[in-house]
């Protein structure tokens, strides 16, 4: 049974368990699941992949060139620390003059957190061949371009991961505020429900549980691809 | 097996940014090939400089090196080095990569077939003493001394005419470091390579060494001999001192009590009560056994069992004599 229409919950022609708004009601999550939480849980998977993906290309350029070019890597440092101490409200404030209440204005600050999560954890794991490895591989033959597609890179992934980690847990969560500028992610529904003169519990609590669930997945997919790209991490002892 | 190469050093000398002293003053050395060169010295003697200006890990400012005759500032630096074997005592395996990949990196970097590398890694894995089941496991996993035979294999991979060693066996406990000595003499002799060798142990300079170069403090070159020569005629008060007041006892250490003529055994089966050294002993270790037990003759067993004969302090005296 599919309940279509609007998104808001009709108090008046929902289950006792609705009309009352008891703590929790599973017939509303199976309700609404197909026009209420399964679009908005689509959509912020997607405002996630889209904050992170960017977000990582950005930083990996970044590191790289802090990592080739001395002197580089501080000053973008401390301008991607200071990136993160802005309130995403307020640079949404910021940017709704220029981009609208558009995906745009979203994506601009969770890259930016994402980014300034990534950068450092990225440029750590590039310096994470010891003096010793980078001597072998040059006294080796290996090539500069070389040495950081088979030795730095492959070195670096334990950190970028741990890096992707941070960034996709904290982008998820902060996503959900997203819904500030419009129907996108699983704040809309939180937002929704906050609206109604009291608010609908259920419908905060499933959304948000959502986003818990998304993070805790999101979380254990990198888990398991650390232990695939990394057997020798776990080679030690 | 690829030929042993010839290396000249010729008024070499370097010295680093910023600094007064020479790392390496007019340094002329040649080592015919096959040879196994230990550089040894002080700190400050240049003997780390010296090897890496051979593979061009820092560039001379002054002379020439040449590998068979040719300067190795003839070569693109990436290609010299890749026929260079290059061993450092911290080893600097990749720790990302298996024992096999490891040592496959310069044959794969020269192109060569997966199957003759597959071969190659098997071969050099037993050369240096290990089990070729050892291939898939990853550094971490290994101790010192294998991760140091990882390295010498990794070293070896691609045949090279010339390999470098720096303190290789520096950071391992005493008897791996003699057991790692012994194999890395065996497998000179079997593989026929030029070996330049730095270490600062005079001890391991004498044991290792066919031929020895001393280098003072500004990077000059202070004696360049056999050992046995610089242990009987030191050149200089330096060199005296470096080599140590015991430099008569180092000397017997390089004969074999098997090599001497020995007399031969006063009657019968018995050793007399002689004290019994094996004929692969060291003429140093028969006289520390004549010290100890004040007798002035020892008799020497063969490995069988057999007696060789009898090694007197005079045939250690004789062995001293200039």
């Amino acid at each position: 049974m599919t309940a279509a229409g609007p998104v808001i919950p009709e108090f008046g022609k929902g289950s006792a368990c609705v009309t009352g708004d008891h703590v929790f009601c599973w017939d509303w999550v199976r309700d609404h699941w197909d026009d209420t939480l399964q679009p908005s849980l689509v959509d912020h998977v997607e405002l996630t992949l889209i904050a992170v993906a960017v977000g990582f290309a950005i930083a990996f350029a970044l590191a790289l060139l802090a990592h080739r070019v001395p002197g580089v890597g501080q000053p973008v440092g401390v301008a991607a620390a200071l990136i993160y101490t802005i309130p995403s409200l307020a640079i949404f404030q910021i940017l709704v003059p220029f981009f609208g209440l558009s995906t745009t204005t979203v994506e601009i600050p969770l890259v930016g957190y994402s980014l300034v999560m990534l950068y450092p954890n990225i440029l750590a794991g590039l310096q994470a061949a010891t003096p010793e490895v980078l001597e072998a591989a040059r006294a080796m033959g290996l090539e500069r371009r070389q040495v950081l597609l088979r030795v730095e890179l492959p070195l670096a992934v334990p950190a970028i991961v741990g890096g992707l980690r941070l960034a996709v847990v904290s982008t998820v969560s902060i996503a959900t505020i997203a819904a500030f500028l419009g129907e996108q992610g699983l704040g809309y529904p939180i937002f929704q429900a906050l609206k109604q003169p009291t608010p609908f519990k259920t419908e905060i609590y499933a959304a948000g549980a959502l986003v818990v669930a998304l993070a805790l997945a999101c979380d254990l997919v990198l888990v398991a691809a650390r232990r695939l790209l990394v057997p020798w991490a776990r080679a030690g002892s | 097996m690829s030929a042993a190469a010839e290396i000249v050093f010729d008024r070499v000398s370097k010295r680093y940014p910023g600094r007064e002293e020479h790392a390496l003053h007019g340094l002329s050395l040649a080592i015919p090939a096959g040879t196994f060169c230990v550089l040894v010295g002080p700190s400050g003697g240049g003997k780390t400089t010296a090897l890496r200006l051979v593979n061009r890990l820092i560039d001379f400012d002054e002379g020439d090196i040449r590998i068979d005759g040719r300067s190795v500032r003839d070569l693109p630096p990436v290609e010299l080095r890749r026929g260079i074997g290059y061993v450092i005592q911290q080893v600097g395996l990749f720790p990302h990569m298996t024992v096999g990949d490891n040592v496959a990196t310069v044959p794969r970097l020269l192109g060569w077939q997966k199957a003759r590398v597959r071969t190659r890694v098997a071969e050099l894995l037993e050369l240096v003493g290990l089990d070729p089941g050892d291939a898939g496991r990853y550094p971490a996993q290994l101790s010192g001394g294998q991760r140091q035979r990882v390295g010498l294999a990794r070293a070896l991979a691609a045949d090279p005419p010339l390999l470098l060693m720096d303190e290789p066996f520096g950071a391992l406990d005493p008897i791996t470091r003699a057991r790692l000595q012994q194999e890395l003499r065996r497998l000179h002799r079997e593989v026929a390579k030029t070996v330049v060798f730095v270490t600062h142990d005079v001890d391991e300079a004498i044991t290792m060494g066919d031929r020895i170069a001393i280098l003072r403090e500004g990077g000059t070159l202070a004696q360049y001999d056999t050992p046995d020569a610089i242990l009987a005629h030191p050149a200089d008060a330096f060199v005296e001192e470096f080599i140590g007041e015991d430099r008569a006892l180092r000397r017997l250490a390089l004969h074999r009590v098997g090599d001497v003529a020995l007399e031969p055994h006063g009657g019968g089966a018995s050793r007399d009560g002689l004290p019994l050294v094996s004929a692969s002993s060291t003429v140093r270790n028969a006289v520390s056994l004549m010290l100890q037990t004040g007798a002035d003759r020892v008799a020497v067993g063969r490995d069988d069992g057999s007696p060789a004969g009898v090694l007197t302090l005079e045939h250690a005296t004789e062995l001293l004599r200039p």
